[in-house]
């Protein structure tokens, strides 16, 4: 009798690849739509020609060409953060398709990260020509990053999509108690809108405000990572801590949730 | 079909035991209008409602059961929650040596269950991409899955079928490929509801035939609910009856034939009529039309009866036979009674 199971490192591995790959497939399914979403993302781009408009001078903390890299900086790590988890859980609870995968030895909140991580490499060619564009009608407002910053960047745009992800799996767990979870992420999406950093560059809120935006974890998912990209002076230590803060405050707050949620689960639709 | 993949189970691995098991949902009314709408926004009101009432019983590792029942008696929440989906209200559970609601990683490992109406294949991708996500969930090595899937592939005649888009496969294909990855991580214990539900007659006899064959060769407990008897005729020797949350009937096919249908259907071809009044000692005349008789006799004066009517006429034919299972069943839920 045939038992062989892989273990460890290499079936996270061959589990991370088939899972990556089979998402990647279905995203290119629907790339028109994925591009789509790729051009919603425009808002940093929009609120960077409402700035410029509005004549932006260093008594506000930044130069026209500072907002300029922050508000480009800003569009790529949103195309790189966005969450739609609650979205397509809520909609996988109601329709059965939660149920086998309850059954199969995988949390399945694994399927939804590839998912994202799938979505993020249909986006990139899109997010690439979008560049190109800029680079077209308003090339002032690209840079090129220092090695270090380009890695440092990524590095912040991926833990932010963690605790983005991780934010919104809150929300998600809530799919356990009431059939629309998704209407409770729009606690999340005003005070992102205002909070992060993607209408204006935090240094332009009163100082009370931008205390009180450093205090949530909003700043970190977008206005960190921007500025860490555009090369800005920025504190790394205290950002990443930040980050590296949320992400430890919420996994075991979205694992715990997790546990509740799936003894109250009723298996509707399945 | 190779032989390391099917090899049978250890001795009691696939074993099931339930004891005095119930699950109540909590429900919320809501009357149609806006009145409704409003009363249940201001004031819900919920009530209890009993799915599943002190179930009992056990199954042995290899058998292949029947779970029959009325739409709504209760069959896929005890399904659920012996696959460990959701938890039970009252009582206790041990599949294969686990309680299913720990879901253990090894009890995970060990069962599966297949849902006829709900699918887990990747809708815009070939099977075979849903094939090799489960075998990496599964753990199973690259080699295992490929013969695996060989294995199985040829088992249900599923061809080219693995490497076409879900959506454009046929119901059958698509039913024959959910079983196929429900199946692909060798489970010991296999809780099918209604896998045959839709498909044509044909696409039946080979879903049947096939999981005849599985259990055949692996050694698999099988608890199958299906509204097609043919089905459960084919393939389970045992049947629990469920209705009204309860179970009303733990054995044989045969057994629950007898207690719903005590007589026997008999048809006599008589060469000239006869008086109905010659023929009514013998059993209850159902009908008469010339020279066709049709006549119910008690099962335990069966014999006599039949030695009895070929000794008094001119008998051309006579045919014995019970009345359809189906019919049996369906009249006994129409009527809400119990066998």
């Amino acid at each position: 009798m045939s038992r062989r199971r892989l273990r460890g490192p290499r079936h996270g591995l061959r589990l991370a690849r088939a899972l990556l790959g089979s998402q990647y497939a279905t995203m290119l399914e629907y790339r028109a739509e994925i591009a789509l979403w790729a051009l919603s993302g425009v808002l940093p781009l929009i609120m960077l020609a409402v700035w410029s408009q509005a004549g932006v001078t260093a008594a506000d903390g930044l130069d026209a060409g500072q907002l300029d890299r922050y508000f480009v900086a800003a569009f790529l790590v949103r195309q790189f953060t966005v969450v739609w988890v609650t979205y397509s859980f809520e909609e996988d609870q109601l329709h059965g398709r939660l149920s086998p995968w309850l059954l199969q030895p995988l949390q399945p909140l694994w399927r939804y990260v590839a998912a994202h991580v799938a979505e993020q490499a249909t986006r990139l060619p899109f997010v690439l020509l979008f560049v190109g564009v800029i680079a077209l009608v308003h090339p002032a407002a690209l840079w090129l990053p220092s090695p270090e910053r380009l890695l440092l960047g990524v590095l912040a745009t991926w833990l932010a999509f963690a605790v983005n992800f991780l934010l919104q799996s809150v929300i998600t767990m809530g799919c356990f108690w009431t059939e629309r979870a998704s209407a409770l992420d729009r606690l999340l999406f005003i005070p992102y809108l205002f909070l992060s950093g993607i209408s204006a560059p935090l240094e332009t809120f009163p100082e009370g405000v931008r205390r009180l935006a450093l205090a949530t974890p909003f700043p970190y998912l977008l206005h960190f990572p921007a500025r860490v990209l555009a090369g800005e002076s920025v504190d790394l230590l205290g950002g990443f801590g930040a980050l590296l803060g949320w992400a430890a405050l919420l996994l075991p707050l979205v694992l715990g949730l997790w546990r509740l949620g799936v003894r109250r689960y009723g298996a509707m639709g399945a | 079909m190779g032989t390391n993949g099917d090899a049978p189970m250890a001795a009691g691995a696939g074993s099931i035991q339930v004891q005095g098991l119930g699950k109540t949902y909590r429900v919320a009314d809501k009357l149609p209008g806006l009145g409704g709408t409003m009363r249940h926004l201001l004031r819900r009101r919920l009530r209890d409602v009993v799915a599943v009432r002190d179930v009992s019983f056990s199954i042995e590792a290899g058998e292949m059961v029947g779970f029959l029942g009325p739409n709504g008696a209760g069959k896929t929440t005890t399904l659920k929650m012996l696959s460990g989906l959701i938890h039970p209200s009252t009582g206790t559970v041990r599949v294969a040596g686990h309680v299913p609601q720990r879901r253990q990683r090894s009890f995970l490992q060990a069962i599966t269950l297949v849902m006829g109406q709900k699918q887990q294949l990747i809708w815009d991708l070939p099977p075979l991409d849903s094939l090799r996500v489960n075998a990496a969930v599964y753990g199973l090595d690259e080699a295992d899955s490929r013969r695996r899937i060989g294995e199985l592939a040829e088992m249900l005649e599923l061809g080219e079928a693995l490497t076409r888009p879900v959506r454009k496969l046929s119901l059958g294909q698509r039913m024959k490929a959910e079983l196929l990855a429900a199946l692909l991580h060798r489970p010991e214990v296999l809780f099918l509801d209604e896998p045959t539900l839709g498909l044509d007659v044909n696409a039946q006899a080979r879903v049947r035939q096939f999981l005849a064959d599985y259990n055949r060769r692996t050694g698999a407990t099988v608890l199958l609910t299906s509204h097609y008897m043919g089905d459960i005729t084919a393939l389970c020797p045992r049947v629990l009856l469920i209705h009204g949350g309860q179970l009303v009937h733990d054995g044989g096919l045969a057994d629950l034939t007898s207690r719903l249908a005590p007589c026997r259907a008999v048809r006599l071809d008589l060469r000239e009529p006869v008086p109905a009044d010659a023929i009514t000692p013998f059993g209850t005349v159902e009908q008469m039309d010339g020279r066709e008789v049709r006549l119910l006799i008690p099962r335990e004066r069966l014999t006599e009866a039949v030695a009895g009517l070929l000794a008094h006429f001119d008998v051309l034919d006579l045919e014995v036979s019970d009345p359809p299972i189906e019919e049996l069943i369906g009249g006994l839920f129409r009527q809400g009674g119990r066998p």
